[in-house]
């Protein structure tokens, strides 16, 4: 038994977990800072920055207490060190590195990106691969075959903005507040998805995805209908986004052969992109994985649960480990 | 007491260990501002050369600033998490109270001063006493322009010592009554940082992790703007 202590500072949730054999959650504390950076209607570093300097210790505290274990019983300690904001990411990676020097036990820097990907196995220990995972957040817009354990490839990304960039930016146009994602998603439930028909660039190029110019046809239809019902555009947007995403996801498992298709990342929690996934998984008789809102969003059960994989295959991080703002997977071709 | 000092609120990584024998061990390097990178196995080493066990430390002291924003929380996520795993207080300790401490022996005014970027420096201004330093001023950030003219205002024999000082040295070295430290001491040191703790610590004048704040002096970047906004 393996017990892992995890730790995610990569953006704006401080966050800390405990995680038994990469998959037996004994406790999930994540901080949210959003309230901090609504104002600005996105994330400001510095304000991120301090927010995790102070709120970490009492995370990581209270996860250790909610874990109901003594500090000695942990045998790892994870953190995430790349991507993210480089000022939050060190903060998350210095105190696990400390604490791996006061415990003297291994410490572990995880790939947030590997960690969106393992979020789905801890909740769905039997998942079968090849599987094709969306990973879409406010960051991140992706497309990854998990073909084994630590084996990915990229098969699409976004070319511009990220699928959740697009929700917080149409939200901020209309005026929803951030972040834009949740406040879309309930809106759009009051409004007439076919009100308007709004194409979203690419959509059958490749694997590959464009947000910019759907953003960019929302605001120009508002400027030229100012009496139009801001639910219906609310709803219109989210179905031509998910529209695309969906076409996408189903298209690269066909291609792969994948044996089911898995969200991940803070988009994953869109209620209509988790119902029309479903309906394609029922379509095309593959498995459906939609972790939980939970699991979706930046969380630090995941990089323990990660850590446990990675552990295995790597084994531990050197005490020298810094941050890397633009850390990538190792994909294969 | 075994006290461990962390200080990386400036270009500098700082470490050392001390107790009632003094500094026993202590490791500084001013390059390339890798603080991430450098301090854990810094901390790993004087361990391991000294043979002192992280679980024998009695309290962490850490510079709590001003300094640079990043370095600064490296160095106290660092030693509030060893503080945590060891079960042990803290004693934070300003970063103008570090670069002051070598000039204790001066009977001059002491103006104590770190770089604060953006054409500004951090600075306090200090006496000595009979067992070291005291500050008599609140740390303000302001111009070096407007620093030194408050000196020359002063007309009182003082000695501008730290990065500030240095930077900015052309600013100050011409000004009556004004002597300028040592280069050698611009960086606040880690040593001076276990010397000023240990007899805080053995008076049992710690805190908690949590209780451990950062002295930024400066609102962040994105409320400075929004504060402009909102008053245009
Ligand atoms: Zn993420």
């Amino acid at each position: 038994m393996t017990v892992i202590l995890g730790i995610e500072t990569s953006c704006d949730e401080t966050a800390a977990a405990v995680v038994v054999d990469g998959n037996q959650v004994l406790a999930n504390v994540v901080s949210s800072q959003v309230d901090l950076h609504a104002r600005y209607g996105g994330v400001v570093p510095e304000i991120a920055g301090r927010a995790h300097e102070s709120l970490l210790t009492p995370v990581i505290a209270e996860a250790l207490v909610e874990a109901g274990i003594n500090d000695e019983d942990i045998d790892v300690v994870s953190a995430t060190h790349g991507p993210g904001l480089i000022g939050s990411l060190l903060i998350g990676v210095s105190a696990a590195k400390a604490l791996s020097l006061g415990w003297n036990v291994p410490f572990i820097g995880i790939n947030h990106h590997e960690a969106h990907l393992y979020a789905a196995l801890l909740e769905e220990p039997e998942i079968e691969f090849p599987l094709v995972v969306m990973l879409v957040s406010g960051g991140h817009t992706m497309l990854i075959e998990f073909q084994d354990h630590g084996q990915y490839r990229l098969l699409g990304a976004t070319v511009d903005d990220a699928a959740g960039e697009a929700f917080d930016k149409v939200a901020r146009y209309l005026g929803l507040g951030y972040p834009g994602g949740p406040a879309i998603d309930d809106l759009s439930k009051q409004g007439d998805p076919n009100a308007v028909k709004f194409t979203p660039p690419m959509r059958n190029e490749g694997l590959n995805f464009s947000f910019s110019g759907l953003k960019t046809a929302v605001v120009n239809h508002v400027r030229q209908n100012p009496g139009v019902e801001t639910a219906d555009i609310a709803a219109s947007f989210q179905a031509a986004a998910v529209d695309v995403l969906t076409h996408k996801v189903r298209r690269a498992a066909h291609e792969v052969g994948a044996k089911g298709i898995c969200l991940a990342g803070g988009v994953a929690a869109n209620s209509e992109l988790r119902e029309r996934t479903l309906d394609i998984c029922v379509e095309d008789g593959i498995q459906g994985f939609l972790p939980s809102r939970a699991m979706c969003t930046d969380n630090a059960a995941m990089v323990a649960a990660t850590a446990w994989w990675r552990m295995q295959s790597h084994g531990e991080s050197p005490l020298d480990l810094g941050a890397d703002p633009n850390l990538r997977l190792p994909f294969v071709d | 007491m075994l006290v461990l000092g962390i200080e990386t609120a400036t270009p500098q990584v700082g470490v050392a260990i001390g107790g009632h024998e003094g500094v026993i061990a202590s490791f500084h390097t001013a390059r390339d501002r890798r603080h991430a990178e450098t301090l854990a196995p810094a901390i790993q080493f004087l361990c391991a050369q000294t043979k002192i066990d992280l679980q024998e430390i009695g309290v962490v002291a850490v510079d709590i600033g001003p300094g640079l924003f990043t370095g600064l929380r490296v160095g106290l996520a660092t030693a509030k998490a060893i503080a945590h795993a060891c079960k042990v207080p803290m004693i934070g300790i300003s970063s103008l109270d570090l670069a002051a401490f070598p000039a204790r022996f001066s009977d001059r005014l002491i103006v104590s001063t770190v770089d604060a970027r953006r054409g500004e420096i951090f600075y306090a201004t200090y006496r000595k006493t009979a067992g070291g330093i005291q500050r008599i001023s609140e740390p303000h950030v302001d111009q070096p322009d407007n620093v030194a003219n408050q000196l020359n205002a002063n007309a009182e024999d003082c000695i501008v010592v730290g990065d500030g000082a240095q930077r900015y040295a052309e600013t100050f070295e011409n000004l009556r009554g004004v002597e300028i430290g040592q280069e050698g001491f611009r960086y606040p040191n880690a040593g001076s940082l276990v010397e000023l703790a240990h007899p805080r610590a053995l008076r049992e004048e710690f805190v908690s992790p949590s209780e451990v704040t950062p002295l930024y002096l400066r609102a962040p970047d994105a409320r400075i703007n929004w504060q402009q906004r909102e008053r245009s």
